[in-house]
């Protein structure tokens, strides 16, 4: 956590994107996470995202658990309304905000150890709700606020910095997901920018459960040797399956990718997700061969990133529960409370 | 040994086994009484269990209105063999068994001080019917039209209520009125009515009967809550259920949308967090539980109290602690809601005492956790959230407007209003907050359970965490002025004894201090409606040389309470407790008191 507010100055000539708003805009508080931290670049592509989506700031709820992770709401968005709940129970808290107005967009944010240990119920069953929000996990492995403890989402077989193995199986949030029904599911890395921030757009603008599993290398406690979770390490074996490019609604859509390696989805928004495919054969519409598909790529030791699964027309938790268009908390007094005359009837079938 | 001769006023018990279907034989029963015009309480208590084990519906006819549980029973229905000789043992000498004399039994299983009624039930279903099930169904209903005889209840009003709960089900009404029929005559024809009998009165005026859980879920209804969160656990999951049935009638839109959301969650971690995730974005939410899901939500409680997120809880009591009596009655989490949390944290209690009170005190709780911005425990219990009492109708005031506390709006901070989410400004302790999304550049703020200064900022100085932790205290005692006040009882003569009652313990003491009163013995009575405790309570306790403190636990918690936070010599509170899980009795509360003058005799103030 920081005191630190950032200067609000900055260079006159700063671009402005249709609202008025710099870059600079949707930043926050001075980050006081390691130097060279993943979650800083995450933060990043968070910040890019929303400025480049255009998103009025404040209409933007962040909510986080505890940990790393979970303390870098704090480190963007800083006119938006954020919450650091407890430990593992952001998805809870992220749900009830979203059944109390459906008109904001949220964004959750956690980490491995959040997530995948403490966290896992809480997790599996806002997916399965299927609540409307963009769900990133910040996984490095490890737990870093106490100090280099393995992480439930540790690859069996890799070594913590004190050189300890771990002989637990790795809880795999990406697999997790599309078993529970996510509608958007990805995974990228934190220090690959470019793939990451058209994946933070595109679950932006979807319309369900987005989640994206972001692999985030802790520099202090992770970054060695016999880790998988390691910059060099996912460097090596990150297996991108397609690169994304999101076309906001309305924008004319130019294709110049040769027939058969360009994928276009359409989503409930209007917005166009441009899918160049870098494996001839993923299928992001599928989600039972994914689920093979990682499971393969997964025990040959690679990481497999980029957009796994989309439904580009997804139902979320108020449609299930058939809600009305105006938000529950802007709801009257008379649409709230039947009255007197109402509970006389009620008086009277109960005597 | 003669005959108990009563009108409307006596005790009859059913000893049943669960799943037989007596449930609504014997509500039929007691309703009958009622639509008489004669008060009537009626208390469940069952196992934790589907089929197959004991239960017992204890009917409480009381013309002059006393409606706790008096102790003892002048007629038992005793249906259940596995529990024979417990129900018999229970009667009271001169009372009646109402027994099936299908199978001659040994003279060593009845009492000579007890008179039996004998009808052959087994005899007359198997007669009557070929199938199972049927022969098990009726037979409930042939004993009620065989009481109907017994006890000369109206069966014009027996054949109403049982058109009423087969409406819909026509072809069900005649055969349910064959068997009426069947049990009635068998009496009228082999038999002579008993010494207790039920005469028409006009007792019981426009008072309703209701499940706690029922009214409690109507009071969240129109105190405006619209999430709900819950999980599954008795004795409160009629109170979500309820809440559900009544937002599909009243909170559906014309387009056949809901006004609400209702999430069965995943555990009760999950529920409470959806009502603090729900409360923070401006929706009033709420959850139902009882003690073993008041402990799991301990942790987001605590995060409620110390970053100001109004929620609700009502806590319906059951035996603890662990999973200890699940399907009986106590009130024995006062001090784990009170205190609920880790570090210094509390929390204000509503303590309604009967239906009517779940519904003042359910709406009433969402006011006063947003005024307090902080949960707000509403403390059933089994016995008045799944027991139908007979209670005062409910009532609104349609001028009533839903109070959402201190919020500041666009236009306030538009207009440049000094927001500092944690600024003392009105000198009660409690600060303005915002709603999320409410104004593109001002108000927005990060909610934490860390310290923080009064602009919501991270600060670990000592200071600013102990000036606002002190905050806090101060919006503890605003409280104090906002929750139900205590309702004094004064006795009759001046008096240097009091006690002091809340919750479903009320009838039963008030039917306590009539006999006490009888005796000679005159108390001052005070009920806790609400903690923190009013200024009133410590000014009562002072008044009297001992106040006894009368509560459904084995610890006194409500004493320890009283102690801890009022600063009261210990030996002047004298507990009185009756913990077995079944609802406490007058007779229980007068004895032990009157035993405990005894002992400790004291000077009558000269009148």
């Amino acid at each position: 956590m920081t005191y630190i507010t950032k200067p609000r100055l900055h260079h006159p000539n700063l671009p402005t994107n249709a609202l008025g708003f710099t870059r600079r805009d949707y930043e926050g508080a001075v980050s006081t996470l390691c130097a060279g931290c993943g979650h800083d670049s995450i933060s990043a592509s968070v910040i890019q995202a929303c400025y480049e989506l255009e998103l009025p700031p404040h209409r933007i709820a962040k909510l986080s658990g505890i940990g790393c992770s979970s303390k870098t709401p704090d480190y963007f968005l800083g006119n938006s309304h954020g919450f650091n709940t407890v430990h593992g129970r952001m998805p809870s808290v992220l749900t009830g905000a979203n059944l109390a107005n459906k008109d904001l967009i949220y964004l959750g944010v956690s980490g491995d150890g959040d997530s995948a240990s403490i966290g896992l119920g809480q997790f599996a069953h806002c997916i399965r709700r299927g609540v409307n929000m963009v769900y990133i996990v910040e996984n490095n492995g490890v737990y870093g606020l106490t100090k280099g403890q393995f992480s439930a989402t540790s690859d069996y077989g890799s070594k913590s910095k004190r050189g300890v193995v771990n002989h637990d199986a790795a809880v795999d949030l990406v697999s997790l997901a599309l078993q529970l029904g996510a509608s958007f599911v990805a995974r990228s890395f934190s220090g690959d920018k470019r793939q990451l921030t058209p994946l933070i757009k595109a679950a932006l603008t979807h319309n369900g459960a987005a989640f994206i599993d972001c692999i985030s290398p802790c520099v202090q406690f992770n970054n060695h040797v016999g880790s998988t979770k390691s910059f060099d390490y996912v460097r090596e074996h990150n297996e991108a399956v397609n690169r994304l490019d999101i076309i906001p609604p309305r924008t004319p859509i130019e294709i110049d990718h040769a027939p058969g390696t360009l994928e276009m989805v359409t989503q409930h928004d209007g917005s166009v997700l441009a899918l160049r495919k870098l494996d001839a054969h993923y299928d992001p519409s599928d989600r039972a061969a994914a689920l093979a598909f990682l499971q393969e790529r997964q025990a040959l030791g690679e990481v497999v990133t980029g957009l796994l699964f989309v439904d580009p027309t997804p139902k979320d938790l108020h449609d299930h529960l058939d809600t009305v268009a105006t938000p529950l908390n802007a709801l009257t007094d008379a649409e709230l409370t039947p009255g007197s005359a109402a509970l006389a009837e009620l008086n009277a079938s109960l005597r | 040994m003669s005959p108990i001769a009563r009108v409307n006023d006596f005790v009859v018990k059913f000893a049943n086994v669960n799943g037989s279907g007596s449930a609504s034989a014997n509500g039929l029963f007691a309703k009958s009484i009622l639509r008489m015009g004669v008060p009537v309480a009626a208390r469940n208590i069952f196992p934790s269990n589907i089929q197959g084990l004991p239960t017992w519906f204890e009917v409480r006819i009381s013309e002059s209105g006393h409606l706790g549980r008096r102790g003892g029973v002048d007629l038992m229905v005793a249906m259940n063999p596995q529990t024979w000789d417990k129900d018999v043992a229970e009667i009271e000498p001169g009372g009646y068994l109402f027994y099936d004399s299908t199978k001659p039994l040994p003279q060593g299983k009845f009492r000579d001080d007890v008179n039996v009624v004998g009808v052959p039930l087994t005899a007359m279903c198997n007669a009557a019917y070929t199938d199972p099930r049927q022969r098990q169904l009726f037979k409930n209903i042939i004993y009620v039209g065989a009481l109907s005889a017994l006890l000369d209840i109206d069966m014009a009003v027996i054949e109403q209520l049982v058109g009423e709960q087969f409406k819909g089900k026509d072809r069900l009404i005649a055969p349910n009125m064959d068997a009426l029929h069947m049990g009635r005559d068998y009496v009228t024809q082999n038999l002579k009515p008993i010494g207790l009998r039920v005469k028409k009165a006009d007792a019981v005026g426009d008072k309703i009967f209701v499940e706690g859980n029922a009214a409690a879920a109507l009071g969240a209804l129109y105190g405006g809550a619209t999430v709900c969160a819950w999980y599954p656990i008795t004795p409160s999951t009629s109170l979500a259920e309820a809440f559900t049935g009544y937002c599909e009638q009243f909170r559906t839109d014309p387009d056949g949308k809901a006004r609400y959301a209702i999430i069965q969650a995943e555990d009760e971690i999950a529920s409470i967090g959806i009502v603090v995730g729900a409360s923070w974005n401006g929706a009033r939410a709420f959850t139902c539980t009882s003690g073993p899901g008041v402990s799991l939500m301990t942790e987001f409680v605590g995060l409620s109290y110390f970053a100001e997120v109004p929620a609700v809880i009502f806590d319906v009591q059951r035996g603890g602690p662990s999973t200890g009596m699940p399907t009986r009655t106590q009130q024995a989490d006062i001090l784990a809601a009170a205190y609920a949390g880790h570090g210094d944290t509390k929390h204000p209690l509503l303590l309604p005492a009967d239906p009517g009170e779940c519904f003042e005190m359910g709406a009433l709780a969402f006011d006063l956790a947003d005024r307090l911005q902080t949960t707000v425990f509403v403390m059933l219990d089994l016995d008045i959230g799944m027991n139908e009492w007979l209670t005062n109708p409910f009532e609104w005031d349609d001028n009533r407007r839903i109070d959402r506390g201190k919020v500041m709006s666009h236009d306030d901070l538009e207009a440049g209003k000094d927001f500092g989410r944690y600024l003392d400004v009105d000198g009660d302790g409690i600060p303005y907050r915002t709603y999320p999304g409410v104004h593109p550049s001002r108000g927005g703020y990060f909610t934490r359970g860390t310290s923080r200064n009064p602009y919501a900022r991270y600060s670990e100085e000592g200071a600013v965490y102990v000036d606002n932790m002190e905050r806090l205290l101060r919006k503890f005692e605003t409280a104090k002025t906002l929750v139900p006040a205590p309702v004094r009882r004064d006795a009759k003569r001046s008096t240097k004894s009091g006690v002091i009652y809340f919750g479903s313990t009320t009838p039963a003491l008030h039917e306590a201090l009539e006999m006490l009163e009888a005796q000679g013995r005159h108390l001052n009575a005070m009920r806790l409606r609400g903690f923190p405790f009013a200024d009133a309570v410590a000014d009562f306790i002072a008044e009297h040389e001992q106040v006894f403190v009368v509560e459904q636990n084995r610890d006194s918690q409500l004493r320890t309470l009283i102690m801890n936070e009022i600063g009261i010599d210990p030996g002047k509170l004298v507990p009185v407790t009756h913990y077995d899980g079944t609802p406490i009795t007058a007779r229980f509360v007068a004895g032990e008191i009157a035993a405990k003058l005894a002992a400790r005799p004291i000077v009558e103030a000269a009148e």
